[in-house]
């Protein structure tokens, strides 16, 4: 026998002034396979066709479909209900603002923490098209990969207590991008810059260690080493020892 | 009261063609503002797992590569559909652009020198790769090609280089508006002036008005039923233009299905796994391709690979299951490393969304729609046919290095090389614009489209009201079922038939749901009639196109016809009409004339006239079908190219 799921789906219009926040439950039956990207657009096109939601690749790697599952930030596309109870809640990540239901602005946020974080390779060397590329060792180069697979979902600013609390908190997310700027070779920042980015209350001293960013991270990010080092290399600065070595890996990162 | 919106250049559409577009107008020194339907790096740009192609030649299986070896690949995988000069235009810039992208912080897989392993054609090989080439960028093997030639990020290159293009965008300071859908182009006496946008956050109108317009929203992929195309992927810049009246959309009959759509949820797996050495198996795990074609076996063109597939499903060697017939990937023998490394993200779609895991377990996969060659019609500046002022780059343009197939790895290198190459003509072509601001013109185009939204709530006095999601339904199974892999004459017309029928019930659609602001019903309704358009367009340019060519498999007429089809087609909507009008045009100069593309093997009808007499025909009839004036002259980059190797060989 097929189970009978019951999907308890947050859902507020903040554009109406007449919708109420409320909880609305959905029936549906399982089906073998069924994910949540699949069930809420059974009850988009069956139950209700208003419902706000957002998916883009369904395939786990655009980011776009964060929300809290049963209390918990992850991506809902590549979430089986086999893996759930019958009962299913479902409701917006906070800490982004909400465009209404089960969707948050995102792109917003992430795009002023990179704003932020000036996310972007600093360098006085201008692009030479008629140059052979600039050699890189593939060790370097797979270290970068591992902290740009980022995928911007949210997951670990809406499982951060300090997110939650602090509108300008950068997150593990913002912490992770400063990491994989200072491995690059290519971004000429020195440690005094990155002192001044990372070692405040908005960046790496923000964090109350709660680490559940960590445990949420659709993509495993290795949060809690970027977390730790980061710490560490800002008090060497603080202590005026650290090497200007803005190049250098992060040793726990394999 | 509506929000007018002035900018030099508008780009709809943040992929990476559209964001690379806007940097080129950007450093010409235009204001650029990118709409985006969603935040730009969720664009469908980022789940390209597999790589780009540029002749670097830097690895080993890379040795002796060139822009000219590249551009033969490209215009053999096109099956010479292809425009040539556009071709070579793509195949030359393209080593710039992964340079560049190089330059701006994309962790490109890098050269080891040293002794490397690899599966080749079901063999493990040592191959030692040169120590001198260290740190440059690697390659991988595709299909289609002659050399290693595809540069990759691991398992993520989409992903990479769409962050380093938005860092970049970011840097630059350019606009991006977010949650945006340009839902009609604004345009008059055969100049477009910008486009009616409706916001998705709160179901508002405005518009925007702009010297230059430029499309970049990516395939339609999600007019099909199966597509491994992200969900956003409707093809709406292509209806947008359509409805014009005016500008064409080019060969849209093209259709490219990948060989491996996992089953279900048909997400695609890389062609990255072929490309590493994963074998194709059938019902009987018997490795059935080698058969098929000795030569290339996994890795002919995807074309090949697909229509090989159907055929051994045919045989009655396809895997019986629920979600229908399918056949195993098997990548056990790549081992536990390079699954959990190069192909990682090939061992998570697999994990999360099948239970399987590769390392120990066959994948099911079967051929499901992957890539719009077609596209709106462009010269090779990127400037649409009769539309001055409208522009397109990308997976939405038929620019036409594709032709009639896609070589892996070459649509995400299109992207940057088109946007980088395109992006900077148009951007010196803005530069002598000036901004014609016809507030008039604006608040008529805004009305109209609130008209539509009305009538969309109201529904129609005296007509049935019809459902979006029924009448979507009904569209995607016809031309999965019609317009599928393998195509015959009969069907085709019951597909063009059916499809009309369900254009014309799309006019009376109606909300079943009421809500105010950014309603997802009311999004897909207003998409619905234009998705049903571009389905005709494609339904009825396979019907009339009596020949089998890349991606166009006609059962009814398996050879290629060079006598008859030497040709692009080219599809119009006359306003008010209730289908697509069909015209043709030469397929562009040629310099390589049609041969064997050594895989696939169909028979081919020789073209009769010869080659300069079918070139001297080219720039009349493209003149004819709407063609912009190009800021250099016809064919100049081809003659250089001549010249050059007439003096290499003297």
């Amino acid at each position: 026998m097929p189970r009978e799921l019951t999907l308890k789906i947050f859902r507020y219009d903040p554009s109406d002034p007449e919708s109420k926040p409320c909880f609305v439950e959905y029936k549906m039956e399982e089906t073998p396979r069924l994910n949540l990207f699949v069930a809420l657009h059974r009850i988009r096109e069956n139950q209700a066709p208003d419902l706000q939601f957002d998916f883009v690749c369904r395939a786990g790697v655009c980011g776009s479909c964060g929300m809290m599952i049963n209390g918990r930030p992850t991506l809902a596309c590549r979430t089986l209900t086999a893996e759930l109870p019958e009962t299913i809640t479902l409701a917006p990540m906070p800490a982004f603002k909400l465009i209404g239901d089960l969707s948050v602005d995102t792109g917003t946020w992430f795009r002023g923490m990179s704003e932020r974080v000036e996310s972007w390779i600093h360098t006085k060397t201008e692009f030479d098209p008629e140059a052979e590329e600039e050699r890189m060792d593939d060790g370097t180069a797979q270290k970068i990969y591992e902290l740009e697979r980022c995928i911007e979902c949210g997951c670990c600013v809406a499982g951060c207590a300090t997110a939650n609390i602090r509108e300008d908190f950068l997150g593990a997310t913002g912490l992770n991008r400063i990491g994989r700027f200072m491995l690059d070779p290519r971004d000429e920042r020195d440690s005094k810059d990155w002192f001044e980015l990372v070692s405040t209350d908005e960046g790496v001293f923000g964090c109350m260690g709660l680490m559940a960013c960590d445990d949420v991270c659709p993509k495993e990010l290795p949060l809690l080493e970027v977390f730790a080092y980061m710490r560490r290399r800002m008090s060497q600065v603080a202590a005026g020892r650290a090497k200007d070595d803005a190049g250098t890996s992060l040793p726990v990162i394999n | 009261m509506s929000e007018i919106i002035t900018t030099d250049v508008l780009v709809i559409g943040a992929g990476l063609a559209g964001e690379r577009a806007a940097i080129s107008a950007s450093a010409e020194g235009n204001e650029v503002i990118i709409l985006s339907l969603v935040p730009p790096r969720r664009s469908h740009s980022c789940a390209a797992q597999g790589g780009m192609q540029a002749a670097l030649g830097n690895c080993a299986k890379g040795e002796g590569d060139s822009e000219e070896l590249h551009w033969l690949d490209t215009v053999k995988g096109s099956d010479w559909g292809c425009d040539q000069e556009v071709a070579r235009i793509f195949a030359d810039t393209a080593p710039v652009a992964m340079r560049e992208m190089a330059h701006h912080g994309v962790p490109w897989t890098r050269v080891k020198g040293g002794p490397a392993e690899y599966f080749i054609k079901g063999e493990k090989v040592t191959i030692e790769e040169p120590h001198e080439k260290e740190g440059l960028i690697m390659h991988r093997d595709f299909g289609g090609v002659s050399r290693w030639r595809t540069c990759y990020t691991a398992d993520g290159t989409g992903h990479t280089i769409l962050y380093t293009m938005d860092n970049m965008v970011m840097q630059l300071g350019i606009t991006v508006h977010d949650r945006m859908e340009a839902i009609s182009l604004i345009h008059e006496g055969g100049k477009c002036y910008g486009a009616v946008v409706r916001c998705l956050r709160t179901g508002a109108l405005k518009a925007y008005l702009a010297k230059a317009t430029v499309i970049a929203t990516g395939g339609f992929g999600r007019i099909y039923k199966y597509s491994t195309n992200a969900i956003i992927n409707q093809g709406t810049g292509q209806s947008i233009s359509l409805d014009t009246g005016l500008v064409p959309l080019g060969n849209m009959e093209a259709v490219q299905f990948h060989p491996t759509g996992i089953v279900p949820t048909d997400i695609l797996v890389t062609e990255g796994c072929r490309g590493d050495g994963g074998f194709l198996l059938d019902i009987d795990e018997y490795r059935f391709m080698p058969d098929y074609e000795p030569d290339k076996q996994e890795l002919a063109s995807r074309d090949v690979v697909s229509r090989r597939m159907t055929e051994h499903i045919h045989k009655g060697k396809g895997v019986p299951s629920p979600d229908g017939e399918h056949l195993w990937l098997d990548l056990r023998h790549l081992g536990e490393n390079h699954l959990r490394t190069k192909l990682r993200e090939v061992y998570d779609i697999c994990m999360y969304f099948l239970g399987v895991n590769p390392i120990k377990e066959l994948v099911p996969v079967r051929p499901t729609q992957h890539y719009s060659m077609g596209g709106i019609r462009v010269n090779k500046d990127g400037h649409a046919y009769s539309l001055n002022g409208l522009w397109s780059v990308g997976e939405s343009s038929c620019w036409d290095l594709h032709g009639m197939n896609r070589l892996g790895g070459n649509s995400l290198a299109e992207t940057v090389v088109a946007g980088m190459f395109c992006g900077q003509l148009m951007g010196e072509w803005a530069n002598k614009q000036s901004l014609e601001l016809n507030s008039g013109l604006a608040t008529e185009a805004i009305a109209e489209q609130q008209l539509r939204i009305e009538k969309l709530i109201n529904g129609c006095a005296g007509e049935v009201n019809e459902n979006v999601n029924n009448l979507l339904n009904e569209a995607q199974e016809t031309l999965q079922e019609k317009v599928g892999i393998f195509r015959k004459g009969d069907e085709l017309e019951e597909a063009v038939v059916r499809l009309r029928e369900l254009y014309k019930r799309s006019l009376n659609l109606k909300l079943s749901s009421s809500s105010k602001g950014a309603n997802p019903e009311m999004a897909l309704a207003l998409r619905l009639p234009g998705m049903i358009k571009l389905g005709l367009c494609v339904a009825k340019g396979a019907f009339l196109r009596t020949e089998s060519r890349g991606g166009h498999s006609r059962e009814d007429y398996p050879e290629r016809n060079d006598r008859d089809w030497l040709k692009r087609s080219l599809a119009r909507w006359p306003v008010g009409a209730e289908e697509p009008e069909i015209s043709y045009e030469p397929v562009g100069l040629l310099e390589s004339p049609p041969g064997q593309r050594g895989y696939g093997g169909a028979e081919n009808i020789p073209m009769e006239e010869s080659v300069s007499e079918y070139n001297d025909q080219v720039k009349d009839k493209w003149i004819k079908e709407g063609w912009q004036d190009t800021a250099n002259p016809l064919g100049s980059g081809l003659k250089e190219m001549v010249e050059y190797a007439s003096t290499k060989e003297s």
